[in-house]
């Protein structure tokens, strides 16, 4: 994203501590990850210590610390995701990307996630790419579903 | 629209959308909600909308094409509703859209797309006729097919801010708060506790400055009733929120949910926007003197930010740490004023109690639990989705008549509730009524409403693993005891798994449960314990066999 979405976001919010959470979340949405020095700029124009920035920023779990893939893939492991087989897509996942909960792979195209629970629990279990639910999934067709994600 | 000064120009707005609305015209409502979204119904309703613009203006008149929020049957989604008499079709592709809006225009029936009985064949048409619902009491959820929740006029007219309209012009902050109080109106976020008693704790404290609160955070797994509610909905819940603020004497609101729904945060946003417009938001409401703002805030991914005063922590730009409960987010709570939480479906239940009083509302539901519930459910079950019934409904109405039953003609081995922090009871217990207290005394609280199935082939140890490594991940780690007693729990529980089961591991499963259960600061540890104590309560048999036999143990994996 352009650096002047970054600082629209920033401007919108100096001079207010308050606002800590609403600014990253947003550059979150925007950029997809929040880089040191933008975390630092955060800091200078909310006034708020690094120290505290970095606290929010490693605590939440929907900021990310690092560069994501162009390619969010999410398997619900929420309890009724669970209870009908998110394990077996996991393994399926893990399989076919090469990847562990978390990671991203080196040509940065996946980044693979778990996470409860996102509330579409009748059509579980559930693959979510880039927000995109594949409801009702079975292992044998996460590998068609993956193809259209480059 | 200009802004609404006095409760007669509501009023009188709402009159003016009455007389433009007929209802007898034909209205299609496709279901936008969270299962349906992800079964592509937005490309039936896409479909829908192009079939009325390809008739060049013919089908603009005659028909009305509506996406709204959640209606309830999820399993069977993309719903759609074909009104006026509300004529249900499950599974519905883009293809089938000429085929019903021609049936609909001609007042006729598209069969082949209606609900049919798996075991008999039988054919139901109508919403009422649909034993998916036919057996709910839909007074919170029942309106969602009918509004387009991008638009307050849909709200005005199926009579949206009558209540507040109510509350301003004829009640004094202490009337309203009597109402409630005499509604008896139990928190719906997990604890039951009445809502009218913790409103009064912040109306009396000695502070000016006063918050209000809708906590939407919703983080109990397999729970999505308020996500379904807030998007399908929100201003029955913006309503109930600025009532409160009335009776509370609360200048400022806060609206806190979740990130990861687009759609939710749209609707939300919306909604605040047009309130505002409309002078329901702001300075001197309908000219009653009352002033009240609301903002947005978002959780940001961790569980335990759905705990009150972590909550409030998080509201105010800091990490969502639990502060001990003799600090009563009542009295000192958002930035140490006095601040009154409740769940989106408790605020959502305030308007019909200002409209219709508490001795309307006292003849629902059970002795000590009134009104309605809205129910999660989901898990093996046949029917999943979001239901409402009276408080006091018994569990096997739920499972069986609802719900349809267990998936794949399994037996009924548990029924949980509550999520992580909630517990499971044996299928012999299905006659008990859903009730706040009943249903916690055998020791599956009823939480915020999920309700799980588990069939047959379900291992509780397994199940007890999962929901303790749920916990684990979802701790602050500000206190010893929840951060380090849970993660011993944990390592048990795996152990028992993976058939490495030891004598002794129960003994110390128990003594874990009763430790953390003490000492833990809030209620993310204390409860920790819960679906095991449930489990050893009614499935400690299955715990002591794996443990006798290991060997059989991993095996049966």
């Amino acid at each position: 994203m352009s650096e002047n979405t970054i600082d629209g976001i920033i401007e919108k919010y100096r001079g207010q501590p308050g606002s800590l959470i609403h600014a990253l979340v947003e550059i979150q949405h925007e950029n997809h990850w929040l880089p040191r020095e933008v975390m630092q700029r955060v800091a200078d124009a909310l006034q708020v210590p690094f120290a505290q920035v970095m606290q929010i920023a490693s605590f939440y779990k929907a900021f990310s610390l690092t560069p994501k893939g162009r390619h969010e893939v999410h398997v619900c492991t929420g309890m009724t995701c669970h209870l009908r087989g998110a394990a077996r897509l996991r393994a399926k996942v893990e399989e076919l990307t090469g990847l562990k909960d978390g990671e991203t792979d080196t040509e940065s195209r996946f980044t693979y996630q778990t996470g409860a629970c996102l509330g579409s629990c009748s059509i579980g279990p559930e693959l979510i790419v880039d927000g995109k639910h594949y409801g009702r999934m079975t292992p044998e067709k996460i590998e068609d579903v993956l193809k259209h994600y480059e | 629209m200009p802004k609404l000064n006095s409760a007669a120009e509501l009023e009188k707005y709402r009159a003016e959308i009455l007389a433009k609305r007929d209802p007898a015209k034909p209205c299609i409502a496709v279901c936008a909600g969270a299962a349906c979204d992800g079964m592509d119904s937005a490309a039936v309703a896409a479909a829908f909308v192009a079939e009325v613009a390809k008739s060049a203006g013919k089908l603009g008149d005659k028909i009305e094409i509506r996406t709204t929020g959640c209606h309830g049957y999820c399993e069977k989604g993309p719903n759609v509703v074909a009104g006026p008499n509300d004529v249900c079709y499950f599974e519905v592709q883009p293809t089938d859209v000429p085929e019903i809006i021609a049936a609909t225009l001609k007042g006729e029936v598209v069969e082949r797309l209606v609900y049919k009985d798996p075991n008999t064949g039988a054919k139901a048409v109508h919403m009422s006729e649909v034993p998916f619902y036919k057996h709910q009491t839909r007074l919170l959820i029942g309106d969602n097919p009918k509004i387009d929740p991008m638009k307050i006029d849909d709200y005005f007219a199926v009579g949206g801010y009558a209540a507040l309209v109510k509350a301003l012009t004829t009640m004094t902050p202490d009337q309203v708060l009597d109402e409630v109080k005499k509604a008896n109106l139990r928190g719906r976020g997990g604890g039951g506790f009445p809502a009218g008693s913790k409103w009064e704790t912040t109306k009396n404290a000695p502070e000016k400055t006063k918050y209000v609160i809708v906590n939407g955070h919703e983080g109990e797994s397999a729970a999505f009733m308020d996500r379904a509610m807030l998007t399908g909905n929100p201003h029955k819940i913006l309503e109930g929120l600025i009532i409160g603020a009335y009776a509370i004497g609360a200048q400022k609101g806060f609206m806190y949910t979740r990130h990861d729904m687009p759609l939710l945060e749209k609707h939300v946003r919306q909604a605040l926007a047009q309130a505002k417009e409309y002078g329901l938001l702001g300075q001197n409401i309908l000219g009653s003197g009352f002033d009240f703002e609301c903002e947005l805030h978002f959780d940001v991914g961790i569980f335990v930010s759905g705990e009150s005063s972590a909550l409030m922590r998080s509201i105010e730009g800091n990490a969502p740490e639990p502060r001990p409960k003799y600090i009563r987010t009542s009295v000192n709570g958002i930035w140490d004023k006095p601040s009154n939480l409740n769940n989106v479906e408790t605020w959502a239940n305030v308007p019909q109690i200002i409209n219709k009083g508490a001795d309307w509302f006292t003849s629902i539901g059970s002795e000590k639990s009134k009104g309605t519930k809205l129910i999660s459910l989901s898990g093996n079950v046949v029917n999943s989705g979001i239901v409402e019934v009276p408080m006091g409904t018994p569990l096997r109405t739920l499972v069986f008549d609802i719900g349809g039953g267990v998936r794949d003609g399994k037996t009924l081995k548990a029924i949980h509730f509550g999520g992580a922090m909630g517990g499971s009871i044996p299928a012999d217990l299905i006659d008990a009524p859903l009730d706040f207290d009943g249903m916690s005394k055998l020791g599956a609280p009823i939480g915020a409403g999920g309700l799980l199935l588990m069939d047959e082939d379900t291992d509780m140890i397994e199940v007890a693993r999962y929901l303790m490594d749920f916990l684990v991940n979802e701790s602050c780690g500000k206190c010893v005891p929840c951060r380090e007693g849970m993660q011993q729990m944990l390592q048990i529980l795996t152990r028992l798994t993976e058939g490495e089961g030891k004598k002794g591991d129960l003994e110390l499963l128990e003594d874990l449960i009763e430790v953390t259960g003490v000492a833990s600061l809030c209620a993310l540890g204390k409860t920790s314990g819960d679906p095991l104590k449930s489990m050893f309560r009614y499935f400690k048999p299955e715990y002591e066999s794996r443990i006798a036999n290991t060997a059989a143990g991993s095996e049966a994996k």
